[in-house]
């Protein structure tokens, strides 16, 4: 009973670590620019897409596509950046908010036209069922563990680019006074294709891990967005680790929903989100100021 | 001789239908320290913004050490000497001190200004490294303004209202750096509201008026009485 429990919490904090790197993109794209980026959900699927693809065409072992998915998406990002929504960032909210939804209805569009509406998922021969014992009858999947500390890994690095580098610094700068970044020798159209070329870049390892973890479809996408809204705000705007902070409760939240009925896993994690925004709007490590 | 550091001919600017400035020219030559004075809305600001790219200044006549400028955005300006201490200060206020300064260093030019010289020149900047730059006071944020455009290594270097809100003693340390950085070969256009301040500190002024130059001349060659006309548009008893 104790094990079981001990089970789903371990599951929830682990599924919380994908939640939190589909998260990490989303609030990076919003720190810098003030993008919310409707089609954040359809870029996952997307990445979850090409890794079907490199494994079906390549042959390449699942994990081994991220070389080839992570890159292919940093480009995406960088390009549609330049592309596309750099003619709308500083104009408000509904600019961007129209064109990345428009985005958004393209890439499902494409995806079932490419892929049909089948769902898919990529299987880790081996490796899905493997787990860790530890005392006591509980166990950690290996999978999950993986995916957990690769969540740490990325968002541990993006805080020390963001610190220690001077892109990293001017991407800080670009977000508090673009005007005045341009006076630096910095064009920021520049930096914030690099912004988004690096959320893209994440949105790729979030992609594969969750080709990896679940089923998905071209439509899946939403849901995905709706996870990593719901974590973003958990965790507070702005705040790397409030991301997977907010990601490991949504997780916790959905796993002890199935463990009470499988029915009302996705609902909990909706019920605590709720929850979380009228106890404290401002997210757990947010900083109290209105976003 | 050589050329002006920055040479500004009958130059127009315009906010949307609103004219800004009217045929403006002045030339400053490098390592020389240049006042702008003028009542507030007179295009003091207008006509920095425009020499760093941040008002459009398409076609227009703004060349920096021969090399046109206008219309030029504002990194590239950034990238060929231009650098600004914005009114207001405007630093990053998520950035440390240190990073401020740091940032100021982005694709600058090869100079004599680095993290270790500006720290020398303002000593409070190496004490409050660490400390986000929104906690500082106004004397300490404007010499950290100052220090990150230095770190461009600028040939020409744009102070807008540096002592605007600052405590004369402040005023004070602020101002006796700046023959320092002239002795570097960086020419300085200041804009400051305190007439005799700016007078003392350069060597030539030019007074804007509605967006006209009104009159410019030798710092100091001029009454009080000479000085107040150009900047109000009448005669001062």
């Amino acid at each position: 009973m104790l094990a079981d429990m001990m089970n789903t919490l371990i599951q929830g904090i682990m599924l919380g670590g994908l939640y939190g790197l589909f998260a990490a993109g989303l609030s990076l794209m919003f720190g810098v620019m003030r993008i919310v980026n409707l089609a954040h959900g359809d870029f996952i699927v997307m990445a979850a897409y090409m890794a079907l693809v490199a494994v079906t065409a390549l042959g390449l072992h699942p994990l081994l596509t991220l070389f080839i998915v992570v890159p292919l998406m940093a480009g995406f990002g960088y390009f549609g950046q330049r592309l596309a929504l750099n003619r709308v960032v500083g104009t408000g909210l509904l600019a961007p908010l129209m064109v990345t939804f428009g985005l958004s209805i393209i890439i499902q569009n494409l995806l079932l036209e490419l892929f049909s509406a089948d769902s898919r998922r990529l299987p880790l021969p081996g490796l899905d069922t493997a787990s860790i014992p530890l005392p006591g009858g509980i166990s950690i999947g290996v999978v999950p563990l993986m995916m957990f500390a690769v969540a740490v890994a990325v968002l541990a690095g993006l805080g020390w680019f963001f610190r220690h580098t001077m892109t990293g610094r001017l991407l800080r700068a670009v977000s508090d006074d673009p005007e005045i970044v341009g006076l630096m020798g910095a064009d920021r159209r520049h930096l914030y294709a690099i912004a988004t070329g690096l959320a893209a870049a994440v949105v790729g390892i979030a992609g594969v891990l969750m080709a990896v973890k679940t089923n998905f479809d071209p439509l899946s996408g939403p849901t995905r967005l709706l996870f990593a809204f719901e974590a973003v705000i958990i965790g507070g705007m702005g705040s790397l680790w409030g991301t997977l902070l907010g990601g490991v409760i949504l997780g916790l939240a959905q796993a002890i929903g199935a463990r009470i009925d499988p029915g009302i896993q996705i609902l909990a994690g909706h019920v605590a989100f709720l929850a979380i925004l009228a106890i404290r709007p401002q997210g757990i490590l947010g900083r109290g100021e209105a976003p | 001789m050589k050329g002006p550091v920055l040479r500004i001919e009958d130059v127009d600017a315009f906010y949307g239908d609103f004219q800004a400035l009217f045929g403006v020219s002045l030339e400053i030559a490098p390592g020389e320290a240049f006042a702008l004075i003028g009542a507030n809305g007179a295009g003091k600001t207008t006509l920095l913004r425009a020499i760093c790219g941040l008002v459009d200044a398409r076609g227009q006549s703004i060349s920096l050490a021969g090399r046109p400028i206008g219309g030029c955005a504002p990194h590239e300006i950034a990238r060929l000497g231009v650098a600004m201490s914005p009114e207001g200060r405007r630093l990053f206020p998520s950035l440390t001190v240190a990073e401020n300064i740091l940032v100021g260093g982005h694709k600058s030019r090869p100079g004599p200004w680095n993290r270790r010289e500006i720290e020398a020149l303002f000593p409070v900047l190496a004490e409050k490294a660490d400390v986000p730059a929104s906690r500082l006071s106004g004397g300490q944020q404007q010499m950290v303004a100052i220090g990150r455009a230095l770190m461009r290594n600028p040939a020409l270097l744009l102070l807008d209202e540096v002592s605007l809100g600052l405590a004369p003693s402040i005023i004070n340390e602020i101002y006796e750096v700046l023959p320092r950085i002239q002795a570097q070969g960086t020419a300085i256009l200041l804009v400051e509201q305190d007439i005799a301040r700016a007078m003392s500190a350069t060597a030539r002024f030019a007074c804007l008026q509605e967006g006209r130059i009104s009159l410019a001349g030798q710092s100091g060659a001029y009454s009080r009485a000479e000085i107040a006309a150009a900047y109000f548009g009448q005669e001062v008893a």
